[in-house]
């Protein structure tokens, strides 16, 4: 520590008398702070696509290759200086039919999240703290599924690197939130349209946990570009699930007001 | 009658909207078969019977036009039992017509409404009657005639409901189990409204999300739906009346959602022409997440119910202390058990319940449930049911 502070100080003592270095050693940016400024872009080029609609279809894949199915609704609606806020409606298994979740995220601190079940005709606020835990029996955890939001990790650029999509920024995220199950996320981001095609995620013993990689971008609005499909794999049990996309439909007129309680007990 | 009649009506409806390219038509529901097993004799005359058989139906069909402003809902419901002929019963549990506006929705029709937050007792749920012979937790619940307009603003949803006409609970039968001593003779009921079951009950609530706060006030007026049981001889026979009282009600539900912890309150005032009283019912719910590396959520819940009438109550949680712990396992079968039990701090006496369930293959469901009672003083009304410990298998068929 001592040592550190007085190599410090001659070192700080030795720039400040050179000017030059100085200026160029300003310039040159921390890959933190390269890491965080790919990521605001990232999230500046998918801002102002209003609101969204889309159906889903969630494979599970057992290690013996088994697969059962979720079909899912999804609706978005954008938020200004906010998380987004989300209804999402279950159509199979027919069981869940008609369950529906109602979440308003935020980039700091918990989401609000209540989940509609229709036999009972109860809506129950739940916990949102359960961030690591798997949606629905899937490989995907909640967090995995929420939007994304600066504020939510601190960012490390680690290289550039040729990737499907040309060539890549390779970017390593770390979670905010003490919930999160990950230590990191490893995100490979295209350098021409800031488009996300694979991300690693680091368990809380940093090990790699789980894969995903997003195959088939489409240009929506003639901006925003989304995935037909989207692969998760778990290195560690073997399971996979794929997300598979259909009928993206942006702008559809939705507002906050079709986004409470009401429109959770009746989403079908 | 009524049933079958609405029955028809819909299936000849079906085929018509079909064919119409801007309706939506659909058909789900469930079958299911019931085995119920009783591990010990049964303590009143007909019930001499161990294991008891019932199938049931509950097909929806929805149809929806105008992109969704306008829909009908029809749910009819049957169950078929074995032994109790009062268990053997229909049901429409929804037939709702419903529009829907900007920041409004009116549904005119047969429906169902749940309030509350609490997970042992739904005290202030009050616009369903309860569905007494389907489940022993008081969750099944009969469709009610309505009105009801509910109206968004950013300071709450305010819901209006004009109910007319009155569904009567229903009872065990003489044949059936999990009932008292004296049969309930619900062809016999009484009113305090001289309108009977056409009195037109009224009732308004405010529910608002507030920060981490969701919050629910109403005000009831009306039939009560919790008859009180006199007795009554009737061709000889000593039997219990359901007597059905005017009521005005306000309840209140809250819950708290911080962190990992649920914070729950449910209260309500009752005004009779017999006596005014208060009840609450309230608890936490902790979840563990993921516990020992795996996927399996583990909530613990406890919760107390408090009548001020005490030994007098009609309710059972007149003074009950409740523990439950919740297994979700959150795998592909959606497995989950809650195991369960109550305390009652006047008597002593003790209930036990589990219930269990998860899905097997894409359309299957089977759950297992748990009932088990143990009382110690014969003043505890709870010892009609001392005997009637069950365990209870049901396999659903989703289509």
């Amino acid at each position: 520590m001592q040592v550190t502070k007085s190599f410090n100080f001659v070192l700080g003592a030795g720039l400040l008398a050179s000017g030059m270095l100085m200026s160029s050693l300003t310039l040159a940016q921390t890959a933190e702070e390269r890491g965080l400024e790919i990521s605001q872009e990232a999230k500046q080029r998918d801002l102002g696509w209003g609101d969204m609609q889309a159906e889903m279809l969630m494979v599970l894949r057992n290690k013996q290759g088994e697969e059962s199915v979720r079909e899912i609704r999804i609706k978005n609606l954008e938020i200004d200086n906010d998380g987004d806020k989300s209804l999402t409606v279950f159509d199979k298994p027919r069981d869940v039919k008609g369950t529906a979740f109602l979440s308003f995220s935020h980039p700091v601190g918990a989401d609000d999240q209540w989940l509609y079940l229709p036999a009972l005709k109860r809506v129950k606020r739940i916990a949102s703290r359960n961030k690591s835990g798997p949606f629905m029996g899937s490989e995907f955890a909640f967090e995995d599924l929420s939007s994304f939001e600066i504020e939510k990790y601190t960012y490390k650029y680690l290289r550039d690197e040729a990737c499907g999509l040309g060539q890549c920024f390779v970017v390593e995220q770390y979670p905010v939130d003490k919930n999160s199950g990950y230590t990191r996320r490893v995100v490979w981001l295209d350098q021409a349209e800031y488009r996300t095609e694979k991300v690693e995620f680091y368990d809380r013993k940093d090990s790699l946990l789980k894969t995903l990689t997003f195959n088939g971008y489409q240009q929506y609005l003639g901006q925003y570009w989304r995935a037909d499909l989207q692969t998760m794999v778990n290195h560690q049990n073997g399971k996979g699930t794929d997300l598979e996309w259909s009928g993206y439909n942006f702008r559809t007129g939705l507002k906050d007001s079709d986004f409470n309680k009401n429109t959770l007990k009746r989403a079908r | 009658m009524a049933f079958r009649q609405m029955a028809v009506a819909a299936l000849a409806f079906a085929p018509v909207a079909v064919s119409a390219e801007d309706v939506f038509f659909e058909v789900s529901g469930k079958v299911a078969g019931q085995l119920q097993g009783f591990t010990e004799d049964a303590q009143f005359a007909g019930q001499d019977y161990d294991t008891n058989l019932s199938f049931s139906i509950e097909p929806e069909f929805y149809w929806e036009w105008n992109d969704g402003e306008d829909s009908i809902i029809f749910e009819p419901f049957f169950r078929y039992d074995e032994q109790d002929s009062e268990r053997t019963h229909g049901d429409i549990r929804e037939l709702n017509w419903l529009r829907v506006g900007d920041g409004w929705e009116f549904r005119a029709g047969l429906g169902k409404v749940f309030w509350g937050v609490t997970e042992f007792q739904h005290l202030t749920d009050i616009i369903n009657q309860t569905d007494g012979v389907e489940s022993f937790d008081g969750e099944e619940k009969l469709g009610q005639p309505m009105l009801n307009l509910s109206l968004v603003y950013d300071w709450g949803i305010v819901d209006a409901f004009i109910l007319p006409g009155f569904r009567e609970r229903t009872f065990a039968g003489q044949d059936g189990r999990l009932r008292s001593g004296l049969v309930v003779n619900t062809d016999e009921a009484e009113y305090e409204s001289s309108a009977e079951d056409k009195h037109v009950d009224l009732a308004l609530r405010w529910s608002h999300s507030i920060d981490v706060f969701d919050l629910g006030v109403y005000w009831f007026r009306g039939t009560n739906r919790e008859p009180l049981l006199q007795t009554r001889s009737i061709g000889g026979k000593i039997e219990l009346v359901p007597v059905y009282q005017q009521i005005d009600q306000l309840g209140f539900d809250g819950q708290a959602t911080i962190d990992s912890w649920l914070w729950k309150v449910e209260t309500i005032v009752r005004d009779s022409k017999d006596d005014r009283y208060t009840a609450f019912q309230g608890g936490v719910e902790y979840t563990f997440y993921g516990i020992s590396e795996t996927n399996t959520d583990l909530g613990l819940l406890l919760e107390y119910g408090w009548d001020e009438r005490g030994k007098d109550a009609t309710s059972a949680a007149q003074n009950d202390v409740f523990v439950g712990t919740r297994f979700t396992l959150n795998d592909e079968a959606s497995t989950e058990i809650l195991l369960g039990g109550g305390i009652d701090a006047d008597y002593g006496s003790r209930s036990f319940f589990v219930e269990a369930s998860r899905r097997v293959g894409e359309d299957w469901k089977v759950s297992l449930d748990g009932r088990f009672f143990s009382t110690d003083k014969a003043a505890d009304p709870a010892v009609a049911l001392s005997e009637d410990d069950r365990i209870q298998l049901t396999v659903e068929r989703y289509f």
